[in-house]
């Protein structure tokens, strides 16, 4: 296991340097500097915007640029916002707790429902239930963010009034932030009604960031269901007249979990592509919501200091995926 | 620094304000206490210092409400009106500008500092110093770019400062330029605390200055949440009468739909920027007042003048009178603009009522360019690629224009690029007729005539690359006088020929809708566009 470890661990090295380069070119591909954008259609003259330029160290040659930027990552040093002067891990650390709880929320909800969903689809296959499961998974798969968030702020918010319409807690409630985790904050704060408040904020955007999810979750859980159960040895548990809870529980949904685990793993990316949009619906102040605006802005070191962090963070959770998949499937950890 | 990682002022702010939000986030359901106005911007802030950037949003959290200047617009006009400067006087050459100012204006009290004066002449030669003269300790301070100081000229301008006394300051200008005092009224002449600026050097922390607030404006800022919310207070001192409201908070909400959501649930009182599609719902909604007025801007297609057949006014006149603006109108617009007649909005004094626009008339252009030798001409059209309150789809435009001239035997392709890639090409020249647009900076027609189609900016910011001489000597000469009655007739003059020399298809001026619900007393739509909530009332 130590092995399967540490060879998994070394991979992420190359593939962190290479993420480096992919932010670091990337970001200069998008057309337009930041000073253009930042004048707008006031102009500026050549003159002036080379000084700003080369205020900025955007004149530089391009690997001389690379390495600096390396040469700072090895500090921890990720530069400083063009836009806002703010040092850009500053900026994503007091960011990422809201996405964090929020893409968490979303997918705790995904699996919660998506497993037993799929399980069930799995096991009552060719039924009417089957059927509605696997029609709503393929809807919510097809559903895009940006029209089923407005949607759902209409139906919940804005006619029924259920819900709040966006952002992370009623505007009633001012504490200094602890964690950054609204949930946890409120609590701590002990105001009274602020937790309710939040939880209450966070419905809406966790239905819309984890429909996705839920429904890939779903299918999955199913197909892979379906395959084991199919399987001689679940006949012979079966055959030996094991109840079918313990059929399906013990032997063919430990089997069947393997693929899915992976597919959660990967939803991870899902959900950061997802938050982009969520956040922005819902006035969520994450993440997902500054890369926008950093690349709009053409903002190079939040845009490429965003890139490289969320990467990290989906490679750390793929890592840690990989590592289950080794735990629930010996021969994985074997063959490596 | 956000001040969500300010522990001290949280903390404090927590106390005296918690208590009052609880209070008053009743206004909003109807019975009150303290009155709280929750406004739903669209976006964060770049920062609290509007002298370092250009986005309205971020003078709409900064200069608009914490700060004042030596002069303002009269609220919802594009009319200069005293502020820290009580009044001022002009030299008979037009060089020097005497301000006398305003005593007893006191500046914020925060966690961080208390004033130990009230604002005097230090103020304002710090705030200015600050942007003109590259060897002020704070120059560099914050990324040090002061675009908009640049942008106005105000460097080669500006000669030098003098402190005549504690209450009297004099701009010493290089050159007469009538529109100077409409220029201090700009955002990027906001007036900071030297004493705070002077105890944060002192401190080592400099960039505070920048990011924790203190002005002399009607709010003072409490805390700052990036992306989520920016929460002020009432300045209890404000040297104009303390503002009606007694907190004011940014929901930073980016979603337009949703700011309407927002609005109709009672969760904000006033939004920006609403969608198009919505002003008819917003209007037949009893909780919703839709306040509108003509916007201080204007969208055009400038025709390229250095390239050929444009620099031959025919085929210009021609392509004018092919286009039909009551068309675009309608379906670019959605009915919310104005046709445009002349370069400058109608609300901008010196508007040219009696010049006539041409007519659409498909004959007549095709006739006129058969003359210019131009019947089968080819050419292209950009057209941006953002949204902008002059031109809400330039693309939706650009087709119209497009099968217009098809009509007229022109057969233009459409060109878009990046946004700030279609800035620097049409800057280069690189189009052959482009549509763009201007929001004025500070109500004068020069920030219209000299800045778009003046021989200065030829390879600037008028895309028409047009130098037309007699044009360019009455801007020159109205620039020289600060008599209103003069500087009317020189540009009034100035749109007869620009009119007749046509380098531009003037194509409509946008009407800013400002919905806000009908609790909201006395919101006055800004000309600038900007949102000023000093003077507002809640029900």
């Amino acid at each position: 296991m130590l092995r399967f470890f540490l060879t998994r661990v070394g991979l992420l090295a190359p593939t962190f340097l290479g993420v480096t380069v992919v932010a670091f070119i990337f970001v200069r591909l998008i057309p337009g500097d930041p000073v253009e954008v930042m004048v707008g259609e006031m102009g500026i003259s050549p003159e002036r915007h080379a000084e700003l330029l080369a205020r900025l160290g955007l004149d530089l040659p391009l690997w001389e640029q690379y390495l600096r930027y390396l040469g700072g990552l090895f500090q921890g040093d990720l530069g400083v916002s063009i836009v806002t002067k703010q040092p850009v891990l500053h900026e994503f650390f007091t960011l990422l707790p809201a996405t964090l709880e929020l893409s968490f929320c979303a997918i705790t909800a995904a699996i919660l429902l998506g497993l037993p969903l799929g399980i069930l689809a799995a096991t009552r296959q060719g039924s009417a239930f089957d059927h509605t499961v696997m029609a709503s998974s393929l809807a919510g798969y097809s559903m895009p963010i940006f029209w089923w968030g407005p949607l759902l702020i209409i139906l919940f918010s804005g006619v029924l009034g259920w819900t709040p319409v966006s952002g992370r807690i009623s505007l009633l409630y001012f504490f200094e932030p602890v964690t950054g985790f609204m949930l946890i904050d409120s609590l701590l704060s002990g105001e009274p009604g602020a937790f309710t408040s939040a939880l209450g904020h966070l419905i809406l955007p966790t239905i819309v960031l984890g429909t996705i999810p839920m429904a890939v979750i779903a299918r999955q859980t199913r197909s892979a269901m379906l395959e084991v159960l199919g399987e001689d040895y679940v006949r012979t548990a079966r055959a030996k007249g094991l109840p079918a809870s313990r059929v399906i529980g013990l032997h063919a949904l430990r089997n069947a979990l393997i693929p899915v685990v992976t597919v959660i793993g990967l939803q991870v990316g899902v959900l950061m592509a997802g938050a982009v949009l969520t956040e922005t619906i819902f006035s969520w102040p994450g993440i997902g919501k500054w890369m926008v605006d950093s690349i709009f802005r053409r903002d190079y070191p939040s845009v490429q200091g965003g890139l490289l962090l969320i990467a990290a963070i989906v490679m750390l959770v793929n890592l840690i995926v990989d590592l289950l998949y080794g735990l629930i499937n010996p021969r994985i950890r074997h063959r490596n | 620094m956000q001040s969500q990682n300010n522990p001290r002022r949280f903390s404090v702010a927590r106390k005296s304000f918690s208590l009052a939000l609880v209070v008053a986030a009743f206004a909003v359901g109807g019975a009150a206490q303290a009155k709280t106005l929750v406004y739903c911007s669209e976006g964060s802030p770049e920062g609290f210092n509007p002298a370092l950037y250009t986005a309205g949003t971020t003078f709409d959290a900064s200069s608009n409400n914490i700060y004042n200047r030596l002069v303002e617009f009269e609220r919802g006009s594009t009319r200069i009106t005293p502020a820290l400067a009580r009044s001022w006087t002009v030299s008979d050459d037009g060089l020097e500008y005497t301000f006398k100012l305003r005593r007893g204006v006191k500046f914020h009290t925060t966690k961080n500092f208390t004033p130990g004066r009230s604002f005097n002449a230090d103020d304002v030669i710090y705030s200015f110093n600050r942007q003109l003269n590259k060897n002020h300790p704070y120059h560099n301070v914050s990324g040090g770019s002061y675009e908009y100081f640049n942008g106005m000229g105000m460097p080669d301008l500006i000669s030098r400062i003098v402190r005549v006394d504690s209450y009297t300051v004099r701009f010493v200008l290089s050159k007469p330029e009538a529109p100077f005092i409409a220029n201090l009224g700009m955002d990027f002449a906001s007036i900071l605390s030297a004493e705070y600026a002077a105890a944060m050097l002192k401190a080592g922390t400099p960039e505070r200055v920048d990011l924790d607030p203190v002005g002399t404006g009607p709010f003072q800022l409490v805390a700052y949440q990036k992306d989520a919310v920016i929460r002020y207070k009432a300045h209890p001192g404000y040297w104009a009468g303390r503002a009606p409201i007694d907190n004011l908070v940014f929901a930073i909400t980016p979603d337009s739909s949703v700011r309407y959501q927002k609005l109709k649930a009672g969760e904000c009182h006033v939004m920006p920027y609403p969608n198009p599609a919505d002003l008819q719902a917003m209007d037949s909604d009893s909780e919703i007042n839709l306040l509108r007025q003509e916007g201080l801007n204007v969208g055009y297609l400038a025709f390229n003048t250095m390239k050929k057949p444009f620099d031959d006014k025919r085929v210009r006149q021609a392509l004018n009178m092919a286009v039909n603006k009551g068309a675009i109108i309608d379906v670019v617009f959605q009915g919310a603009g104005k046709p445009a007649k002349n370069p400058i909005p109608p609300t901008i004094w010196s508007y040219n009522e009696a010049i006539q626009d041409y007519p659409y008339d498909p004959q007549r252009a095709r006739q006129l360019l058969r003359e210019a030798g131009a019947a089968n001409l080819k050419t292209n059209i950009w057209a941006m690629p953002v949204q902008r309150p002059y031109n809400p789809n330039a693309r939706r435009m650009a087709e119209l224009i497009q099968a217009d001239w098809a009509k007229v035997g022109v057969e233009a392709e459409i060109v878009s690029f990046e946004w700030g890639e279609y800035l620097k090409r049409s800057k280069e020249g690189e189009h052959q007729t482009v549509l763009l647009g201007w929001t004025g900076d500070n109500g004068d027609p020069d920030n219209f005539l000299y800045v778009l189609l003046g021989c200065d900016a030829a390879t600037g910011a008028n895309r028409a690359r047009w130098c037309y001489k007699p044009f360019d000597d009455l801007l020159r000469e109205a620039k020289q006088t600060s008599d209103i009655a003069v500087r009317t007739r020189l540009y009034e003059q100035a749109q007869v020929i620009f009119k007749e020399q046509a380098p531009w298809v003037t194509i409509a001026h946008s009407v800013w809708f400002q919905p806000v619900r009908r609790e909201v007393v006395d919101f006055r739509i800004d000309p600038f566009g900007g949102h000023l909530f000093y003077g507002v009332d809640l029900r």
